[in-house]
């Protein structure tokens, strides 16, 4: 089991590696969704897999009365699962705008904040959108 | 008084509840956030003052004892932390009156900007690793928000590169985190300093010790990890850029010392210290290096300041690569200091854009001739920064050197100097462009005519933002004591470990 779940962590790293090398934004964000999946697997293993009972104390005693699987890795990926679901949701969202906004999902044409020294950053010229004036 | 320990986590999230609340009511908000910022600073005061006379704080949440539940944990560092964290998130809150309008407020900026703090302040406060990630990510999700309020293209430009890179360490550091457990079978920082020594792979250790060095070096931005910084430190609304300045990258750094002093001590990894220490030393000397030359590159005043901060962190981590009491003490007052510093050179550029019409040095000018009194307000932070005596600056860098020179390691203590010398260089480069030359477009180019209530809004905190850096500066002596002795906790953590595990610790 061990081996297995290392081998599975290995094939996601290798491949999030593969696909954050890309400058295509999106490619990248998937990158990291396997990363960040790998990353919960590493958890999992680092618990130990173990073939035991799940963790429920019966009635009338104050601990579990056999060997019980250990609980806190899975409380651990299950936070970081919600926490990882909702930055990768952001960051889904982000790329679009930053799409929409940009016109690229290249991140070498993205070049709005640090323009060109030598006036390749042309479009960097473009007015920024109307700050509100503060009351 | 164990229950103060949470207050600085409770007041900015209900203080962001309830901005959240009124949202589209800016008065409202801004309301909230003052009375907000107000609390957290005072409480902040009175979590110092306790610290300092009755020692460690601990409070187990839920009341599960301690290593079994999550630790609050408020020694002399954090306590400052928080302290720090307080004012600078006061001087925000009172500079966003002006700064920020209704178009970045309806993004969301005083609910986002107290979530922030409430990140912030969970990651001083805790007492264990996996929560100090969820703070991480509380403070990097209400980071990302912030970014991008308001909307503009360059900002959705630098959000791309700060999350993305922010994104990749904390994978790292949640992955870090698993492997450290599975070592160790425990969370608890305190119960982690005894049982990493009860690891036999020191290899193994030293392995995820680099990965903690990894993932907190992208968070505090040191060579060769910083590039999100200057990509998007000087895209978003300068109350946005000045609390990132301010604590971002400093809670970073806060990480690095409390893993390094309390979990990767010398007496847990044993000969690979040795090496990461070696790592460290290079790591801060590269760092100070490329940030003050990315620095004098540049021509826009937040991009030369965003520089700058990657060249300040260098100064703390030489602090703690140092790894000798006086070099922690050095960091600790370093950190202070600079928050102080950098978050009102900040603020100082907004005004002077709001004068001036412009961020690039080429395009503006003539602000010592239109406004003295600014001019002055400047120039006590940019000195600060490089390190004149009498200002704060000064006793930061003059600890930090002294310790350098206790060990013998003169070569980081040259870089410290040159680097010194450099930031004198692009601070005298701003003033003189930015304040003594006239401006491009003649006099009449510079708006005299600024609302008087906002000017005050925008003044205010960086006069007492300034007054306290001279303060520390002609009397360092109170704020040097605490860096003693929050150096002095750092370096033997038995009063730490005792406070969390108690006495039979």
């Amino acid at each position: 089991m061990d081996a297995l779940l290392a081998l599975t962590v290995g094939v996601l790293v290798s491949g999030a590696v593969y696909l954050m090398l890309s400058r295509h934004l999106v490619r990248f964000l998937f990158g990291l969704i396997l990363l960040s999946n790998a990353a919960n697997l590493v958890i999992f293993a680092s618990g130990r897999t173990t073939l035991a009972l799940p963790p429920l104390v019966p009635d009338g005693l104050e601990a579990p009365a056999v060997t019980v699987a250990n609980a806190l890795p899975q409380a651990l990926i299950l936070t970081a699962i919600v926490i990882g679901f909702g930055l990768l949701a952001f960051a889904m969202v982000l790329a679009y705008r930053a799409y929409q906004s940009l016109g690229t999902v290249d991140t070498d044409a993205m070049r709005v904040a640090e323009p060109d020294v030598n006036g390749a950053g042309e479009a960097a010229e473009e007015p920024a959108p109307a700050r509100s004036e503060a009351a | 008084m164990s229950w103060l320990t949470v207050l600085p986590i409770l007041i900015p999230l209900t203080t962001a509840v309830f901005a959240a609340l009124a949202w589209q009511n800016l008065p409202a908000q801004r309301v909230i956030g003052l009375i907000g910022a107000t609390a957290l600073f005072v409480l902040s005061v009175v979590l110092m003052v306790v610290v300092w006379q009755d020692g460690v704080l601990a409070a187990q949440m839920g009341a599960w004892p301690a290593p079994f539940g999550i630790t609050l944990v408020v020694d002399n560092l954090s306590a400052a932390m928080v302290v720090i964290t307080g004012i600078t998130g006061l001087a925000v809150a009172v500079y966003s009156i002006a700064d920020i309008g209704r178009v970045e407020a309806n993004a969301g900026f005083h609910p986002m900007l107290h979530f922030l703090l409430a990140g912030v302040s969970g990651a001083f406060v805790t007492g264990d690793i996996f929560n100090l990630y969820v703070w991480f990510e509380v403070m990097l999700i209400a980071s990302f928000a912030l970014l991008v309020v308001g909307g503009g293209r360059a900002q959705f430009d630098g959000a791309v590169k700060y999350v993305a890179l922010n994104l990749f360490s904390t994978v790292m550091f949640l992955s870090a985190v698993g492997l450290l457990y599975g070592m160790t079978g425990t969370l608890n920082l305190a119960d982690l300093h005894m049982k990493v020594r009860e690891v036999e792979n020191t290899g193994l250790l030293a392995a995820v010790a680099v990965m903690f060095l990894v993932a907190f070096g992208i968070k505090s931005a040191v060579f060769p990890l910083f590039f999100w910084l200057p990509a998007s430190y000087h895209t978003p609304p300068v109350a946005v850029s000045a609390i990132f300045s301010a604590l971002l990258t400093k809670v970073g750094v806060y990480a690095l010392i409390r893993v390094f002093t309390l979990v990767f001590s010398p007496e847990a990894l044993g000969e690979a210290f040795d090496w990461i220490q070696t790592l460290l030393l290079w790591i801060a000397a590269l760092t100070m290096i490329t940030g003050v030359l990315g620095a004098a590159a540049q021509t826009e005043i937040r991009r030369i300041l965003s520089f700058h901060i990657i060249s300040q962190i260098g100064y703390m981590i030489m602090g703690l690569a140092l790894y000798t009491a006086l070099g922690i003490v050095g960091a600790v007052f370093y950190i202070l200091h600079h928050i102080i510093v950098k978050a009102n050179l900040f603020l100082v550029s907004g005004v002077a854009n709001r004068l001036t019409g412009s961020y690039d040095l080429k395009k503006i000018g003539g602000l010592y001739k239109s406004k003295p009194f600014l001019a002055v307000l400047f120039l006590i932070p940019a000195f600060s920064l490089a390190g004149f005596p009498p200002l704060s600056g000064f006793w930061a860098k003059y600890v930090l050197i002294k310790a350098g020179l206790e060990v013998d390691a003169y070569w980081i203590v040259a870089a410290a100097l040159v680097v010194g010398l450099l930031t004198i260089f692009s601070m005298t480069k701003i003033w003189a462009e930015a304040f003594w030359k006239p401006h491009p477009g003649g006099d009449g180019a510079i708006a005299v005519t600024v609302d008087r209530g906002a000017m005050l809004a925008l003044t205010l905190p960086i006069a007492a933002l300034a007054l306290i850096t001279v303060a520390i500066g002609l009397y360092a002596e109170p704020l040097l004591s605490l860096a003693e002795r929050a150096a002095g906790e750092l370096m033997d953590p038995a009063a730490y470990v005792r406070a969390v595990l108690g006495a039979g610790a």
